[in-house]
């Protein structure tokens, strides 16, 4: 626990008290890994990328409520995509994928035959995957970035110091630093409005309800028998991506349902938690601190036996 | 053709899918040179004060002071690039308001904080003739510390999601602490040329540098092997070029250091060409690293390559049921 409160992951018993598994990677419930006594369900996020139609409701509404930055108003040539990915100014990014591949149509939820050679457009809202063990939070330096009651991961504006490691520390590219400012930002799951018993931004704007927002157990449950609806539906390639306790991250507090492989939409398709190897980082180092020591020590000594001195 | 194509070992798809080619990967904001030159000055701050503590051990006065000056200014100098690169340099104390070992920059922090103090009253003593007992103290716990500074930033760079530097992690510590002794060594080995050095002043300092440079050579080498096509900004475009230009210089170096021990200018261009080595090795792997974060291939062929194996390897075991 940090000075003012807020919990961390930070010291060796917090780690010792549940092994390396669990505090550093493997299925557990992160408030509860923090130290939350009595906390709320961990709230998250359900994208249903199925039914995105690409209206960037969630990107604008983001940007409102949280007063982002206009970051550039640029034309990619990516589609209909002009945002490009996730970073300290796009707290939420529409992609859009133009492709021909022999497939199901998704969008009318069966099969259809000899839509081979047809256009697909695939389009999916991304965001901060509040991941159960999170790079960007163990990389941390300065304790800015917290994990809330809500399982969640938030930045504390007023404490980072813009020492950038948490931008390489994150597997999926969402955290990033605001060029004119200094400090780094991302996706807070609007710990301001769930505070107050609210959804997010995001998720209330979207239209198509795309962006579903409730405790993770009940998403997780409502995406389940929605892959199973797609799957008998002929919808071979639909996927659940972030779903999984047992993933590289212990799986996301903010998860996808996807219609082709996660690499598509520009996702890493099997993440893993840096800080899983930290253990072994450190037992490196030290062996690598030792050698030098005794490299040292042979140094002079083969000067010594040498005859000088 | 066909069956010649059977014959050919399996070897991983170079085909990928990406979105448009962008990285998955945000870019590090780290910048040269704030960060190589963080990551070289702390290897050879922390080689210099072991140097410093054998050379008083020994009665090597010249060879001390050289390290203990070397050690303070190189451990001053990194922790000022450390905070010129943070985007909000005048919250640098933030560092101090935990610790964490899941993060080394934390653990580094803390490690900078004992050790810069420790090399600054030991080079001060040293260099002033004052306090000679608390300089004594100090220069131990430089020598005590100093490994760790040195090799603690392998660990930082190792601990994020950028290939080329996550996947070395075993061998890094090893190509960290090689390369601030050869630094170091390059260092010591100039003091011998200053007047009032005794004969093999620089000794040991010459057999530090020649094993720091064949250690970070191996261990370089064994990690490039092992990673396989992650290592190829290793050996490709700036990162690459660095790299080799360090290659280049440790041979100089080291090559100069074991022959040519009586040369004055021999061994002035060495220990020269050894420290410059160490540098270059630092800019090629973080070079290295920023390209390996760029291009989505570095992320995604060995993700998938991992989950096909695991989704093949689960549909076996389903099949053997
Ligand atoms: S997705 Fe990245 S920024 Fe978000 S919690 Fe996970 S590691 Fe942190
Ligand atoms: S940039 Fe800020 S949030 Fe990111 S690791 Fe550094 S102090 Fe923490």
């Amino acid at each position: 626990m940090s000075a003012d409160g807020q919990r961390t992951v930070t010291w060796l018993p917090e780690i010792r008290r549940g092994g390396f598994r669990g505090a550093l990677y493997g299925d557990t419930d992160p408030a509860d890994l923090c130290g939350y006594p009595d906390h709320p369900p961990r709230m998250g996020f359900f994208t249903d990328t199925s039914v995105c139609i690409g209206c960037k409701a969630c990107e604008v509404a983001c940007k409102e409520w949280n007063g982002v930055p206009e970051d550039g108003l640029n034309l990619l040539g990516m589609s209909y995509d002009n945002t490009g990915g996730l970073g300290a100014d796009t707290w939420r990014h529409v992609a859009f994928i133009e492709q021909r591949k022999p497939v199901a149509a998704p969008d009318a939820g069966v099969a259809r035959e000899g839509a081979s050679d047809q256009l697909r457009w695939l389009m999916a809202a991304d965001v901060c995957k509040h991941c159960t063990h999170a790079a960007c939070l163990d990389a941390c330096p300065t304790g800015a970035l917290f994990r809330t009651e809500f399982g969640t991961v938030v930045v504390q504006e007023d404490i980072c110091n813009g020492c950038g490691y948490c931008v390489p520390a994150c597997p999926y590219g969402v955290i990033d630093q605001r060029k004119d400012d200094g400090r780094a930002w991302k996706c807070t799951l609007c710990y301001d409005r769930i505070g107050d018993g609210m959804e997010p931004a995001c998720a209330k704007a979207c239209p198509t309800d795309s962006i579903q927002f409730g405790p993770l157990d009940e998403l997780r449950e409502r995406a389940d028998a929605r892959l199973a609806q797609l799957h008998a539906a002929g919808v071979a390639d639909a996927q659940l991506y972030g779903r999984d306790p047992d993933d590289g991250v212990a799986g996301d507090g903010a998860f996808f349902l996807l219609l082709d492989e996660p690499e598509v939409y520009g996702l890493p398709p099997d993440p893993v938690v840096t800080t899983r190897d930290i253990p072994s980082m450190w037992r490196h180092v030290g062996t690598a601190a030792a050698v030098m020591a005794a490299g040292a020590v042979a140094a002079f000594a083969a000067a010594t036996l040498g005859g000088q001195r | 053709m066909s069956r010649r194509r059977a014959e050919q070992p399996v070897v991983p798809p170079a085909e990928f899918t990406s979105y448009y080619g962008k990285p998955i990967l945000n870019q590090p904001t780290w910048a040269s040179p704030d960060i190589p030159g963080y990551l070289f000055l702390g290897g050879l701050a922390g080689g210099a004060s072991l140097l410093a503590a054998g050379a008083d051990l020994t009665g090597r006065d010249v060879l001390g002071r050289t390290a203990k000056a070397g050690a303070l200014t190189a451990g001053l100098v990194s922790v000022a690039a450390l905070i010129h690169d943070l985007g909000r340099p005048a919250r640098f104390l933030n560092m101090m308001r935990v610790f964490k070992v899941t993060s080394p920059m934390s653990v580094g922090s803390w490690l900078l904080g004992g050790y810069v103090p420790a090399a600054g009253v030991a080079a001060v003593t040293a260099l002033t003739g004052r306090l000679p007992r608390l300089g004594a103290v100090a220069t131990a716990g430089a020598a005590v510390l100093g490994p760790g500074v040195a090799a603690y930033t392998a660990a930082l760079i190792s601990n994020t999601a950028v290939p080329a530097w996550h996947d070395g992690y075993p061998e890094m510590p090893f190509v960290f602490t090689g390369s601030g002794m050869m630094a170091a060594g390059g260092l010591g080995m100039l003091s011998g040329l200053l007047p009032g050095a005794g004969p093999g002043e620089a000794e040991p300092a010459r057999n530090l540098a020649l094993l720091g440079a064949a250690m970070e050579a191996a261990a370089f080498e064994r990690m490039e092997h092992r990673i396989g096509m992650v290592a190829e900004p290793y050996s490709r475009g700036r990162g690459g070029g660095y790299v080799k230009a360090g290659k280049a210089l440790a041979i100089l170096g080291a090559g100069g250091a074991a022959l040519s021990r009586r040369s004055p200018v021999a061994t002035a261009v060495s220990g020269v060409a050894l420290i410059l080595a160490s540098a270059a090795t630092r800019w090629g792997i973080f070079h290295a690293g920023l390209a390996s974060a760029a291009d989505p291939k570095y992320t995604v062929v060995p993700q998938r390559q991992r989950l096909n194996e695991r989704t093949l390897a689960a549909s076996r075991a389903l099949d053997a049921d």
